[in-house]
């Protein structure tokens, strides 16, 4: 789960890392009343996406006093950054930059350990730093089981080149963001740009954190860190009802078990499409896992044709543990199910049972004779047969 | 033969009296694995009763340590099914028994506990494989964790893949050719074996002729085992990578399976694998037919 900037600002402050004051707004009006609270001449208001290249797009502005705060949040809510309309602006106090910098902690897959980034040339995009000038950007490798303690800290200050004198201070700090990312479970920290202010503190100016959701059991106060109003209307009933979904643009419905299964699905989805007119694309992605009960399979079904863009659904399943038999009873009491709670099955479904009873799942199916279903054997036949029918329905 | 598993191989089961570990602990003796014990502090000086292979009653002990198992059994291999809040310290107890395979199945394991204990095992006795994994089968001899045994046969084809069910597809789909060992190392971003150990492992097994390696998005580990393959790999390597389709920045189930800008795309990693020679599927059964054509040829 990627943060927002000012829920990173409220966690930094509350692990007592270096932050200015900042407040949100949701409303031109609430940037003035944050202005006059903060108090300070100058004030940033700054857009609240997940993404990059705020500054660029014009999702950072300065402002002189509440009125010109609220002319500012004005132009920038409602903004749209790469995709992301702005719906929240933070008014932050005016900072008075002497020197920007670098520094990130991270999970380095590839090494499967953690990596510490530092540089002392901060306020730039990170990539095209790492790009122009690698030698600029200390890359420091951190144990997970011993962290970044003071001598890691020293360490990764001395790489990154700061002078002498700031080292102890900038040191501290970072010792204070790793256990933001220790204590937090999270999956990345960085600040970009870290300042050093006219007065020589060091502060964190933008922080960009990630939180690793199979750690949120515990961690009950990062369940008010999720932002419910951003996800899709079908994503979150998915969620839910506890189901894995990921809504995507086109319009034949997937359910499958197993998450690689389900990616595989999506793309010969995707290369059968291509033979059809308009070429149908996958509508979903949704793993409804081994067991594939008739009530897992009612919600998944229930949740796929309440997208509008769904013209086909295919069903496809691999019985394995669950054998396809138990998966075909699955699949006729779900339509069961449904049809209780007064909803129909209204595109044309195409299912694919292999593996384990597959004979015995086929013919459960055939016997039910449910509306709208048909059969194919083969992944990548039905697959053609779904797109085929997207294309025409 | 095989790799990592074998009809030798004496399996401890953590988690054994749980209702995972119990299913999945009949499956395996069902399917002929050795299973000698299983592991719970508070359950220790019992045991449990299950069928064996040929349908008698079998009592597997409970041990209250690992360690306490190893010494009772000689036991070599552990497979955990604690919960994910449980696993690190289940983990990093066998690991500490110097147990020489721990399987690691739980699913949804933070990351921070999988890199501490996956740190604890680097230079240690132990080989990690998963966490988030179904576990391996040597078809006919041994069965760790939670593959289902009867979708295929004992052959000379090697399987390593990121995927459960993929690797279950992929396992029926060639069960007519048969495999010597199949490896499910599991999605996650941090996970104990990765694809190049399993590659060496089977380049050096007598008893596997070609092998089948499944990669999806996220990470670089694909375009890893692919220079990997170029230089050390002799035998053939057909590959199958998922998750052309998927958008960026969206997690696709597993907690590892996620593009990040140009990086951990399945066309790069098709890309690198078809760089190194290995012929590459565009689905799961055009893979299979690949690897058939190459038995065939093999067998001829």
């Amino acid at each position: 789960m990627d943060l927002y900037e000012y829920q990173a600002r409220d966690l930094f402050e509350s692990h007592g890392v270096p932050v200015l004051r900042g407040l949100t707004a949701t409303t031109p009006d609430e940037a003035a009343a944050a202005a006059t609270e903060l108090g300070t001449p100058v004030v940033v208001v700054k857009a609240q996406v997940k993404t990059g290249g705020r500054g660029k797009a014009g999702g950072v502005k300065v402002a002189k006093g509440a009125e010109d705060a609220k002319a500012k949040a004005e132009e920038i809510l409602g903004l749209d950054i790469k995709g992301h309309v702005v719906k929240k602006v933070m008014i932050a106090e005016g900072a008075d930059i002497a020197e920007e910098y670098y520094f990130s902690v991270l999970l380095d897959r590839a090494e499967r350990r953690y990596l510490a980034m530092c540089s002392v040339e901060g306020g730039m995009d990170i990539e095209t730093l790492a790009e122009e000038r690698p030698e600029a950007l200390a890359k420091i490798p951190v144990d997970p089981n011993t962290g970044i303690d003071q001598a890691k800290a020293d360490e990764i200050v001395a790489a990154a080149g700061f002078a002498e004198a700031d080292r102890a201070k900038i040191a501290a700090v970072i010792i204070k963001l790793w256990e933001v990312y220790r204590d937090e479970d999270a999956t990345l920290v960085e600040v970009n740009p870290l300042v050093k202010t006219g007065a020589g503190d060091i502060v964190a100016l933008d922080g960009k954190v990630s939180l690793d959701e199979n750690a949120s059991f515990r961690h009950e106060a990062h369940e008010a860190l999720i932002d419910h109003t951003a996800a899709d209307p079908l994503e979150a009933r998915a969620t839910e009802k506890g189901l894995n979904y990921v809504k995507l643009d086109g319009s034949v419905g997937i359910i499958g078990n197993g998450a690689g299964l389900v990616m595989s699905t999506l793309d010969v989805v995707a290369y059968a499409g291509e033979e059809f007119p308009g070429a149908p694309k996958p509508a979903n992605f949704l793993d409804i896992g081994g067991g594939a009960s008739a009530e897992v399979m009612a919600n998944g079904l229930d949740v796929i044709l309440g997208d509008a863009q769904v013209k086909s659904v295919f069903v496809n399943v691999f019985g394995g543990i669950t054998a396809c038999d138990a998966v075909a009873n699955g699949i006729v009491q779900a339509f069961a199910l449904l049809s209780e709670q007064g909803k129909a099955v209204t595109q044309p479904l195409v299912v694919r049972l292999d593996g384990n009873n597959a004979e015995e799942g086929r013919r459960i199916l055939t016997e039910a004779n449910l509306p709208l279903l048909e059969q194919v054997d083969t992944m990548d036949g039905a697959a053609r047969r779904v797109a085929e029918l997207a294309a025409s329905n | 033969m095989a790799i990592f598993l074998n009809s030798d191989s004496k399996v401890i089961v953590q988690g054994m009296t749980g209702s995972e570990g119990m299913k999945h602990t009949q499956r395996m003796l069902t399917s002929g694995t050795h299973v000698v014990g299983g592991v719970n502090p508070r359950k220790a000086g019992t045991s449990v009763d299950f069928t064996a292979a040929d349908g008698s009653s079998v009592s597997i002990p409970v041990y209250g340590t690992v360690a306490e198992a190893i010494a009772a059994t000689g036991a070599d291999v552990s497979v955990i099914f604690v919960p994910a809040a449980f696993t690190k310290a289940a983990a990093v107890e066998a690991i500490e028994a110097e147990i020489p395979l721990a399987v690691v199945i739980t699913e949804g394991v933070p990351v921070k506990d999988s890199a501490e204990f996956y740190a604890l095992s680097v230079g240690s006795k132990t080989r990690l494989i998963g966490p988030n994994c179904p576990g391996l089968i040597s078809p006919g001899q041994s069965n760790a964790g939670i593959i289902p045994a009867d979708i295929t046969t004992a052959g000379r084809v090697g399987l390593v893949s990121k995927s459960g069910t993929l690797t279950y597809q992929m396992m029926y789909e060639l069960r007519d050719f048969g495999f010597s060992t199949a490896v499910g190392i599991g999605g996650d971003p941090i996970i104990g074996t990765t694809h190049i150990d399993c590659l060496e492992a089977f380049q050096n097994d007598p008893d596997t002729d070609a092998i089948v390696m499944i990669g999806e998005i996220g990470g670089d580990a694909e375009e890893r085992a692919a220079a990997y393959i170029a230089e050390n790999v002799t035998k053939p390597v057909v590959g199958y990578v998922a998750g052309f389709t998927a958008p960026e920045g969206k997690t696709m189930g597993h907690a590892g399976a996620i593009v990040s800008g140009s990086s951990g795309t399945a066309a790069a990693k098709k890309e690198a694998l078809e760089a190194a020679g290995v012929k590459v599927g565009k689905t799961p059964s055009e893979t299979a037919q690949l690897m058939r054509e190459i038995m065939q040829g093999l067998q001829a």
